[in-house]
């Protein structure tokens, strides 16, 4: 029992950057912005996060430090695609290698420090409750705060006024632009969201995941984070679910090494990675399905005209 | 503040040739903000970064070593990206060119002779060829995402390497070493000019590839219908071009490329497999053919800059304490340039909400496509 609940709680901790970094993802894509820099944005959130909590010794500093600083990367990409209608993909491409590249240089003097935790909730009486209690009230705050923000951006999408028109300024922007809507204001928001997302994602990963410092120990999560979104063909609770399938994935292959499965430990380092492709293949099978649920307008640079 | 665009009546020639310099000029103002950030005098981190390493002759064959992979890297993705194809994964494509170009030498070391190399490169660029079709199957049959599903590759070909050099394919004599036998010497790509330096036939082969896709891609139908099926897949279409065998066309050519590039590093710079055999070449040469603005022959003289980027990170780090991270920081801030300097040959940019914006902008709108003329 108890280590079913352990491994339940390895899945939660897994699962929780890429459903953090996806959701932010899918709100981005919404707005039809595609932006392919997740990962630099999350490596620069683990290095900000790292850096602000291991100077300051507070995990809490450290947590907001990697939000701001993946919000303030993504303005970056914001500025490119849509004040100057650069090629997205291209333009998310080159966040992702900046990112990778800064974070190592920024990181090179934390490599092997002690990092800073952020604790895990513990209630008084009711934390310690067998199974429900560590389950429930026992985790670390990221994972209330991925829960929470899932539940909002459902909310948010599908029954606000302003969620309705960033879902509408991804399926047409010119509409959307004839209509008065301020097509760029809302596209800025919603990568900056993003941004903030991807850091808080990285933060994670340096201060509950792992709390130190490696070099790329984003580890293709925030490309995993993009597959999720098409997974999910941009529904917020598919997007939850199917962070959790490779949560397990990652999960189940660390504790198939570790139990000493008589298989090389590089073909099970490469399941996640192996399972991101499958799942793709299987959901983009359906090319009517796909066609139906991506924004129309993703990914097209937008130049208003006046 | 605000940044407008204007749209140009036609794409600026002027501009179209020059941005790729502002945007050098634009990464070298970033870079001395970034030197004087770390507590370094840019003007001599300059010097150390970009003059000392090719000062000499046979830093010139170390700067041919790196610029080799990157550009035939980038000519491959240079007809893929003007198709309007995704191909990501170079690096992975790299590596598996690496491994089955490696077959002979590792698993027939007693096969030698002037057949040995022809056969190397040969399964090197089928092997790439091969990683390069997975992509290229799945977007054609399943329409699955190749910027997802390349990219997913590169880190499955990183691990299948480790456990090559580590398990099947390790020297017994290597005292636990995680690599491959040394290649015999008919298995070692040649030096160029073995008295001046170390530089291999591997950048003879970058300019031969660069100089045959330039000859196709602006001579040859195949390049036409590369650019038309880019520009206006519904064009290409009606013209009868198929947009399926053009995915696999610019995946094939872009795998057995970058297929070519890995064994030339590895039986050319290394002489064996190692766990690691790339400095990410494959992601490198994605900035390269940005660079190099599609152009084959641009593309050459940007792998020559962005060798020069690896070359300057390694000596500033032994000059001047710095990571050699700061090369990766060039990179992705040049990119960044080249891409929003691309702007300039579409659109004028106008800053609104600054003191210095005339108030009649309306007049200021019609007179601009005239101006451009006059130009």
């Amino acid at each position: 029992m108890d280590i079913t609940v352990n491994i339940l709680l390895t899945i939660a901790t897994a699962a929780t950057p890429l459903l953090i970094a996806a959701i932010g993802e899918l709100v981005v894509e919404r707005s039809g912005v595609l932006n392919l820099g997740v990962e630099g944005m999350m490596i620069m959130g683990a290095v900000g996060g790292f850096g602000a909590g291991y100077l300051t010794g507070s995990p809490w500093i450290g947590l907001l430090a990697a939000i701001i600083v993946g919000a303030l990367f993504s303005l970056l990409f914001a500025v490119m695609t849509l004040s100057l209608a650069t090629n997205q993909v291209a333009t998310g491409l080159s966040l992702t290698l900046l990112g990778l590249g800064l974070s190592g240089m920024i990181g090179t003097s934390f490599v092997g420090q002690p990092g800073v935790r952020l604790p895990n909730l513990d209630i008084p009486g009711i934390s310690s409750i067998p199974v429900v209690g560590r389950l429930i009230f026992g985790q670390d705050p990221v994972f209330y705060i991925s829960i929470a923000l899932t539940a909002a951006v459902m909310w948010f999408l599908f029954k606000t006024r302003t969620g309705l028109t960033l879902r509408s300024i991804g399926d047409s922007h010119t509409s959307a632009h004839a209509l008065g809507i301020k097509v760029i204001r809302y596209r800025y928001l919603s990568v900056i969201f993003g941004g903030a997302c991807a850091g808080l994602a990285g933060g994670h990963l340096s201060l509950v995941y792992t709390p130190q410092w490696v070099e790329n120990m984003s580890a293709g999560r925030g490309w995993i984070a993009l597959a999720l979104v098409v997974f999910a063909s941009w529904r917020p609770w598919r997007v939850l679910a199917g962070a959790y399938i490779f949560g397990a994935v990652w999960i189940g292959q660390l504790h198939a090494q570790a139990f000493g499965i008589p298989v090389p430990s590089q073909f099970l380092s490469s399941l996640p990675y192996l399972a991101t492709i499958v799942v793709l293949v299987l959901i983009s099978r359906n090319k009517r399905l796909t066609m139906m649920n991506t924004p129309a307008s993703l990914g097209q640079p937008f130049v208003p005209d006046r | 503040m605000r940044i407008e665009l204007i749209k140009r009546p036609q794409r600026s020639a002027l501009f179209s040739v020059l941005s790729p310099f502002i945007a050098f000029v634009l990464t070298m103002i970033a870079g001395a903000v970034l030197f004087a950030l770390l507590g370094v005098n840019p003007f001599s981190a300059f010097e150390i970064y970009f003059v000392e390493p090719v000062s000499q002759v046979w830093q010139l064959h170390e700067l041919a070593i790196k610029a080799a992979p990157l550009i035939l890297i980038a000519v491959g993705l240079s007809v893929c990206y003007r198709a309007n194809i995704w191909n990501i994964g170079a690096e992975g494509q790299f590596i598996f060119g690496a491994i089955f170009g490696s077959i002979i030498p590792v698993l027939f070391p007693g096969f030698e002779g002037p057949l040995v190399l022809p056969l190397m490169l040969l399964l090197a660029m089928f092997g790439g060829a091969l990683y390069a079709s997975i992509p290229a199957l799945l977007k054609t049959r399943f329409s699955t995402n190749e910027i997802l599903t390349s990219l997913m590759l590169v880190y499955v070909a990183q691990l299948f390497l480790d456990w090559m050099v580590r398990g099947p394919w390790r020297d017994p004599q290597s005292h636990g070493f995680p690599q491959t036998i040394q290649f015999g010497d008919s298995a070692v790509l040649p030096e160029l000019m073995p008295d001046a330096g170390r530089a291999n036939w591997g950048f003879v082969f970058a300019l031969v590839a660069a100089v045959l896709v330039w000859l196709m891609m602006s001579r040859m139908l195949k390049g036409f219908e590369v650019r038309v099926l880019g520009s206006s897949p519904r064009a290409g279409r009606f013209a009868g071009f198929g947009f399926s065998r053009m995915v696999f066309f610019a995946f094939l050519l872009s795998g057995a490329l970058a297929g070519l590039a890995g064994i030339s590093e590895v039986s050319g710079a290394i002489g064996q497999l190692q766990p690691v055999i790339s400095p990410g070449y494959g992601f490198t040469a994605i900035i390269v053919a940005f660079l190099g603005r599609l152009n084959p022959l641009g593309i050459v003289a940007a792998g020559l800059v962005l060798a020069l980027t690896y070359l300057g990170g390694e000596a500033v780090q032994s000059a001047l304490g710095i990571s050699d991270k700061v090369a990766r920081v060039f990179q992705g801030m040049l990119l960044f340039f080249v891409l929003g300097c691309d702007t300039l040959i579409h659109y004028r940019i106008r800053l609104v909400g600054l003191a210095l914006t005339k108030p009649n902008g309306a007049a200021d709108l019609e007179a601009a496509p005239k101006l451009e003329e006059a130009r």
